[in-house]
This record gives structure tokens, sequence and C-alpha cells, in this order.
């Protein structure tokens, strides 16, 4: 990087804190910082909301019309592809959902997204592994595995390698986009000239952090949705 | 030749690779672009389906861009994470 101009843009997970468990040094980075911060402003949201929905009136107010409609909006994604078993996933969508969403906006905040630090969207991608895998164990049994060789048996590794590569590519995916906005975002600050840091960066937040931000949250559960109904 | 160690001439040849992985990036520029024109023609077709032909067409380009986007990671690790020649 030091073929950069004088200021060096910064783009990078730095370490903030450095503490020894096991005999290993871990380190508290930017991310995991980022993801505190996201999840303090999710509890402090999640505990408003339930003191909102519990005096419900008849006539909403304005944060319980948004609440209402921010849940009705997510049934009726969820409805497009699992259908009648929407009840059953709708707590680990919205989970994922309100995490990644808020992680992603929260470039907006001026933090380094979380979500563009590979080992977070690993864990999101494992997790929707796990979830389809234990589903199709609980409703085929041992279908689940002989499904592998289903048409012949000689297209097994490449079903197998199908199946492994699910959850690389929705994490990569997330990650990827993520983390070219906050490249984009880090060498316009940190390359150009201090006139152009006034008002055009609005737009690159614009499209960077809010549109692709918005599209990728879509796509994880979309995506998490649709892995998990070829399971049932 | 003179005055370039094996070192510098390894990281040099890192950056044109990871150019060369961005080439990745002509697919899904293609490829987003053909669902977008598809897109364009069935909401001229059928205007009352604009929404949900347009989150379709955003779920398709999402999963189109893949193959751009590994790329791209590709190129980002022969640029940071510097695997050969450390």
């Amino acid at each position: 990087m030091g073929m950069l101009i004088s200021n060096e843009p910064d783009f990078m997970i730095h370490g903030v804190l450095k503490y020894q468990m096991f005999g290993q040094d871990f380190w508290i980075t930017t991310t995991t910082i980022g993801m505190w911060i996201v999840t303090v402003l999710i509890l402090v949201i999640a505990v408003l909301a339930n003191r909102t929905l519990k005096n419900a009136t008849d006539v909403p107010g304005t944060f319980q019309n948004a609440l209402e409609y921010a849940y009705t909006m997510l049934e009726k994604m969820g409805e497009t592809i699992l259908g009648g078993n929407t009840r059953r996933f709708i707590n680990y969508i919205g989970t994922i959902f309100l995490f990644i969403l808020f992680c992603n906006l929260s470039g907006l905040l001026g933090l380094r997204a979380p979500t563009a630090d590979y080992g977070v969207t690993f864990l999101l991608g494992m997790f929707t592994f796990f979830i389809v895998n234990y589903q199709g164990i609980k409703n085929h049994g041992v279908g689940h595995f002989t499904s592998l060789f289903q048409p012949t048996p000689v297209l097994f590794p490449i079903n197998l390698i199908g199946e492994l590569a699910n959850p690389l590519s929705i994490s990569l995916r997330l990650f990827a986009n993520l983390l070219s906005g906050v490249i984009i975002m880090g060498l316009w600050y940190g390359m150009l000239p201090i006139f152009v840091n006034i008002g055009i960066p609005a737009a690159l937040h614009a499209y960077c952090d809010l549109f692709s931000g918005c599209i990728q949250t879509y796509v994880f559960c979309m995506l998490t949705m649709v892995y998990v109904n070829d399971k049932l | 030749m003179n005055g370039i160690s094996g070192q510098d001439f390894i990281f040099g040849c890192s950056a044109i690779g990871a150019g060369l992985a961005m080439i990745a990036g002509i697919g899904p520029g293609v490829g987003q672009g053909i669902a977008a024109g598809h897109g364009a023609s069935a909401v001229g077709r059928n205007p009352g389906a604009q929404s949900q032909i347009t989150s379709t067409m955003l779920l398709g380009q999402a999963v189109a861009e893949t193959t751009g986007l590994y790329g791209l990671v590709v190129a980002i690790i022969l640029m940071f994470v510097k695997p050969f020649g450390a």
C-alpha cells in the first residue's frame, strides 16, 4: 500500500485490544465492536417494540404501525417461498434479517460494516448449512444422504460439492458485496482531495450501503429459505 | 531486472494476476444486462406485475453476480493477503 498519496486509505480490519485465552492470542477487532453496537441497537429497538406491542392500540401509532408493517412484509416474503411452513422459520429468518440489515446499514453510521469480515458471514452461512441439513435428516432420514447418489452413483462427487458449496457461496456473496462497498468508500475518502468529499459521498453511500446492503440482506434470507424449502 | 528483488517481482506479478482476475467482471455484467432487458420487456407486456417482476429480477441478478464476486475475492486476496512469496 506504499504507492498511494499522503493520507493512506483505510479499509482494513484493525485490532483494538489483545487478550490471551487458552494460551492463544485473541483480538477484539473493529468488527467485534461494530457487532456490539449493532446488537445494542437491535436490543433497544426490540425492548421498545415489546413495550409498544404489549400496550397495542386499535388505532396504531407511528411506531406500532412501522413494526406491524415490517412484520407483515417479512411474513409475505416468507410465504412466497415457504408457503404454509412460514410460521416455523420466521423467528430465525427474522433474526438474521434484522442482524444482517443493521450490520449492512452500519456503514452509514461511520462504522466498518461487520458483514465485510469473512468471519461473520461464514458463520451466518454455516448456520444456514446446519439448519438445512438438520431439516433434511429430520424429514428424510437416510434419504437425505442417499439423495446424493440420486440419478446415478457416478454423480456423487458433484452432488457432494454442490451441497458443500452452498454455505460458501451465500457467505462469499454477502462478504464480497459489502467488502467492495467498504473498499470503494475507503478509497474515495482516503485518496481524493477534500473538495470532492462534500456531497458526492452521499450518492455513493446510497448505492454501496443502502441499495447494496438491502438487496444482499433480501438475497441472503431468500436463499436460506429456498435451501430450507428444498429439504422440507 | 537490475535492482528488482525476487520479492518485488512476485508482488508485481500478483498485481497483474489481480487485474486479470477482474476479467471475471465481464460475465456478470452481460448476464445482469440480459436479466434487466428481459425484466423491462416483461413489465412492458404486463405492467400490473411490476413489483413481482422487479423482485425476481433483482434476486436473479444478485445470484448471477456471484461469479464476478469470486473474481473480486481472488483479486483482493492476491493484492492484500499476499499468499505468494511471504
